[in-house]
């Protein structure tokens, strides 16, 4: 009972900011200058014109109005026509979203490998050369975005020693027999492994960039969290017990330690999915193999 | 002997500060002053072109012309003095936006912090719902609505990041207000506001002045990603975003035009967070 009051209580509060983000959204992007209608007209339009056409999309009534036609619309599930790419905009989203989920999965399992792999690393060699070095790195990691991290990956991996592909989902003269836009899920299903390894070669560097950052913030926090509970009088009692150092790590300390860096990881996910755009675009992971290398 | 250790591990961690303050800020000086002189020490005009000198590899390559050091790119501009000069709009962006934030973010957090009250509900609600959106996407968003430019770049970042600045500030600021230094100042009759000035300011300052410099470095990169994106200023302009961006497309032809920028940008963005770690490890109080 009381855990479904918490859950009530939370998806009221998520309702709230979800109508303040859209509410502050449509106010910042109708108040600032700039005219969507401008854009759409070629540079010749004469007024009559730029006024039919605003009137045509309602651009002419009050703001409080518009937001008002906006958010009944998406209450009924009807998220409006994208101007630009003239398709129901919900098709839009919901079409890109498969390729961008996959992507975030695979960022965000690397991730866990490689910030577990450094957290654990640093623990077994605490207070020598290899923690030091893994702080360094830790910290070089946290400090460059992601967006830098895939130029560099480029350049190493793409250019240097072509081993990845750099541009695209797959490569465009495979054939697809898939029927969802989840290639990766889908070639497993259908144990078609020769795509599978495709689809991983083009996803691994644009995934690797997104991981570089993320797994620098959990292999700190997990790292942070051992080295309290490696002092816990029960991790000392294992050892008593005589029990070697990687057992104390692997099978007692960690089995505490790794709470919190899972509520992390739950949390970052969500910010990996909405960060994932300068990537796709570096990468031209939308549409496959626009640049055709 | 774990007092031994933890002064131990205090002088190490004082030393490898200072290093790293002396490191940063010393490639900063070096990127402030190619700011400050560029027209005097590119060897070349950077948005000068010529076809016939396109896609030059460095002096150090076989097929280089003399005078263009790093090479040139596809319309053949020098390299070299675009860096030059777009350390220009890089410090521009990282001064005016960094500042502005900082002023905005850390008034409003020190208000809600010390304030309490509906000022406190007010602030934190409105930061809360600011941090539900992505900010890549609302910085392209804001952009593109706002048309490009220098100033609707700078506006972009001060618009998205100033919750950085009043979330912290305002725990901090919170944090002090607890302190009975504070109440006594109170007990003395001072207003709310001249305390908060007076006695709140002063012991936030620092956390203010390291999340500044964290700060400069992220309005480096958003200028440098709206640049990637085309959404910058315009396309003649030398930042190192767009040379970054040019240099992406033809990397297979030409890896110079990509490579140098990037470490140029690379070394800027790690100085500034490095700066701040270093100043964070120096002057906070729980680790000093």
């Amino acid at each position: 009972m009381q855990l479904f009051r918490a859950v009530l209580l939370r998806l009221a509060t998520t309702a709230v900011t979800l109508s303040g983000v859209a509410l502050i959204v449509f106010v910042v992007i109708r108040v600032v200058p700039g005219n969507p209608i401008a854009m759409m007209l070629p540079p010749g339009a004469t007024d009559a014109d730029i006024a039919r056409l605003t009137a045509q999309y309602g651009l002419d009534k009050a703001i409080p109005e518009q937001f008002f036609i906006w958010a009944s619309g998406v209450l009924h599930g009807d998220f409006g026509v994208s101007i630009t790419a003239r398709q129901p905009v919900l098709d839009l989203v919901l079409g890109r979203l498969p390729a961008t989920l996959e992507l975030s999965i695979m960022a965000l399992v690397i991730a866990c490998v490689l910030g577990g792999a450094a957290a654990l690393t640093g623990t077994r060699g605490r207070g020598t050369g290899a923690e030091a070095a893994i702080d360094i790195a830790n910290g070089v990691a946290l400090s460059i975005p992601d967006f830098l991290w895939g130029l560099v990956l480029v350049l190493l991996f793409g250019v240097l020693m072509p081993v990845f592909h750099i541009s695209g989902r797959v490569t465009p003269s495979l054939d697809l027999p898939f029927v969802t836009n989840f290639y990766l899920f889908e070639s497993v299903a259908r144990l078609r492994f020769d795509l599978w390894a495709d689809i991983v070669s083009h996803m691994f560097l644009p995934a690797l960039a997104l991981a570089i950052p993320l797994a620098a913030i959990i292999g700190q926090l997990l790292k942070q969290s051992l080295k309290e509970t490696m002092h816990l009088d029960y991790v000392t009692l294992a050892r008593t017990k005589g029990y070697g150092e990687n057992h104390v790590i692997l099978r007692e300390a960690l089995r505490n330690a790794v709470l919190p860096t899972l509520t992390l990881v739950g949390v970052q996910f969500t910010f990996l999915i909405g960060g994932t755009v300068i990537i796709e675009r570096l990468f031209s992971y939308e549409g496959p193999g626009e640049h055709g290398d | 002997m774990a007092r031994q250790a933890r002064e131990d591990t205090r002088g190490a961690l004082q030393q490898s500060a200072g290093w790293r303050l002396w490191l940063s800020g010393g490639w900063l000086g070096l990127i402030a002053m190619a700011a400050l002189m560029a027209p005097w020490i590119a060897p070349q005009d950077p948005l000068a072109q010529d076809l016939f000198l396109g896609r030059l590899p460095p002096v150090w390559l076989a097929g280089s012309e003399p005078g263009h050091w790093l090479g040139t790119d596809s319309l053949g501009r020098d390299v070299l003095s675009r860096i030059l000069h777009g350390a220009r709009i890089a410090l521009i962006v990282a001064l005016v936006a960094g500042t502005l934030t900082c002023v905005i973010g850390a008034v409003l957090g020190l208000l809600a912090g010390f304030l309490r009250g509906w000022v406190d509900v007010a602030i934190s609600r409105l930061i809360d719902i600011w941090m539900a959106f992505p900010p890549v996407l609302f910085s392209i968003l804001l952009i593109a609505v706002l048309g490009p430019g220098l100033f609707s770049i700078i506006l972009a970042i001060v618009v998205i990041d100033w919750t950085r600045f009043a979330r912290v500030v305002r725990a901090e600021a919170m944090a002090q207000g607890a302190m009975d230094y504070v109440a006594s100042a109170q007990v003395a009759g001072r207003g709310r506001l001249s305390t908060m000035a007076t006695e709140i300011l002063p012991n936030v300052l620092p956390t203010i002045v390291v999340l500044l410099t964290l700060e400069m470095g992220i309005a480096v990169i958003v200028e440098a990603i709206l640049s990637f994106v085309n959404l910058s200023i315009s396309t003649d302009d030398p930042t190192w975003g767009g040379m970054i961006a040019e240099g992406r497309t033809s990397v297979h032809q030409a890896w110079w035009v990509l490579v140098f920028p990037l470490i140029t940008l690379f070394l800027t963005v790690l100085a500034f967070s490095q700066l701040g770690e270093g100043l964070k490890d120096r002057y906070d109080p729980v680790l000093r």
